[in-house]
């Protein structure tokens, strides 16, 4: 197992296994994208009180949710880095940094769309809204201090660190609405726990949730392939692998 | 990935790791606790019921709209309504404007405005409040019946 993980840490094995992944993931992903999205948008039935804007959960509770798995992964990953020094982690923090602030970015946005019809205001500064807002500074605080730092020793370490310091928001935003009052309705979406809405409603809720992993994770494999070919541009197994092309 | 097996300057690393995440997770607990009251979005009926929220200051309150308790004040858009945690305390709440959709009896609301000296708030924003509870009208509707035949169907919305 550790050795499996040592040899993953590889940037040039990384490239080659995750090669072979690439296009049945993506592809897995857009067609559950599509299809997770044409059956919320057309057959689930609308709600008894929200209408049709029940819709939007579609789309805003997977990414919510992925926006705070996705900062577990990229603390994960710093920390790997910070112990190990193994330079791929560092990769993977870089990477997935602007995908994160996207998907918080997405969550914050179709929240405030559902916001409007439903409670009558776009935003307020309850406990999950605002700690929410945090957790997209915090992307956005990773990503502004890498460039900042840019091919200064120790940038990888730095942004590691805060990244990990982030990690005391995660807990604050999970608990927010059951720690303090807030407009925010607790959680809608749960594995463990039984639905709050009949299979019809739960079940693409499901498709969608999936289908919004697998688009990260692909997309996240495809942006470290990426930036391993810069790094290690001037290696003789990428340039062995540009030549073939 | 045995913890003894580990290199110490690895170990040593991973100890600083853990420190500095429970460091700034004390300081932020500390923070939060600190601010607790701040962080509420809203005062609950009982805590108005109790004097715990101030008079004369912009503030929010939140419960639940009690069933026939909606009514109308004069010609104009002025409406009156109780809202309670369900249990014993109320708060009568008057509002001038237009109400959002999901304003109805039995749901939850969060109005922003002002206790007078009588325990009456006067609010000048209301806003609904969803519960996390989804379902399509016809199950709405069967639960409804079975509601009123006294089945007890757990729907709650978090004011207790």
């Amino acid at each position: 197992m550790l050795n499996w993980f040592h040899r993953l840490g590889s940037p040039k094995t990384f490239f080659e296994i995750s090669g072979r992944w690439q296009v049945p993931l993506l592809s897995l992903a857009v067609l559950m994208l599509a299809g997770g999205a044409a059956w919320a948008l057309l057959f689930v039935p609308p709600d008894y009180q929200q209408g049709n804007s029940v819709r939007i959960m579609y789309i805003h509770v997977p990414a919510a949710i992925l926006a705070q798995s996705g900062y577990v992964m990229m603390a994960g990953a710093a920390a790997v880095f910070l112990i190990w020094r193994i330079k791929l982690a560092d990769v993977a923090v870089k990477c997935v940094a602007p995908l994160g602030a996207s998907i918080t970015f997405l969550a914050l946005v179709t929240g405030a769309i559902w916001g409007k019809p439903t409670w009558g205001t776009w935003w307020v500064w309850d406990a999950r809204l605002t700690s929410t807002l945090v957790l997209f500074f915090l992307y956005i605080g990773v990503i502004a201090l890498r460039s900042a730092m840019d091919r200064q020793a120790g940038v990888g370490r730095a942004c590691a660190i805060l990244a990990l310091v982030g990690v005391v928001n995660l807990p604050v935003i999970k608990y927010s609405v059951d720690w303090w009052y807030s407009l925010h309705q607790p959680a809608s979406f749960s594995l463990t726990e039984k639905p709050s809405m009949p299979i019809e409603m739960w079940l693409p809720l499901l498709v969608m949730v999936i289908a919004y992993y697998l688009f990260f994770f692909s997309v996240w494999m495809m942006r470290i392939r990426n930036e391993i070919l810069v790094r290690e541009k001037n290696t003789d197994w990428v340039k062995q692998w540009l030549a073939v092309r | 990935m045995k913890f003894g097996r580990m290199k110490s300057h690895r170990r040593n690393r991973l100890l600083l790791i853990v420190f500095i995440v429970c460091a700034a997770g004390g300081a932020t607990t500390f923070a939060l606790f600190a601010l607790n009251e701040n962080i509420n979005l809203f005062y609950s009926p009982d805590q108005i019921a109790q004097g715990e929220a101030p008079v004369g200051k912009t503030i929010r309150a939140g419960g639940m709209v009690q069933d026939d308790s909606v009514t109308r004040t004069g010609e104009g858009l002025g409406v009156s309504f109780v809202i309670s945690d369900m249990k014993s305390a109320q708060v009568t709440v008057e509002f001038e404007g237009i109400l959002p959709d999901m304003f109805r009896e039995g749901q939850g609301v969060i109005a922003l405005g002002q206790l007078n000296s009588e325990g009456v708030f006067v609010a000048e924003e209301v806003l609904a409040k969803h519960d996390e509870n989804y379902m399509p009208p016809e199950v709405a509707a069967a639960l409804e019946e079975a509601h009123e035949s006294g089945v007890d169907t757990g729907q709650k919305a978090g004011y207790e």
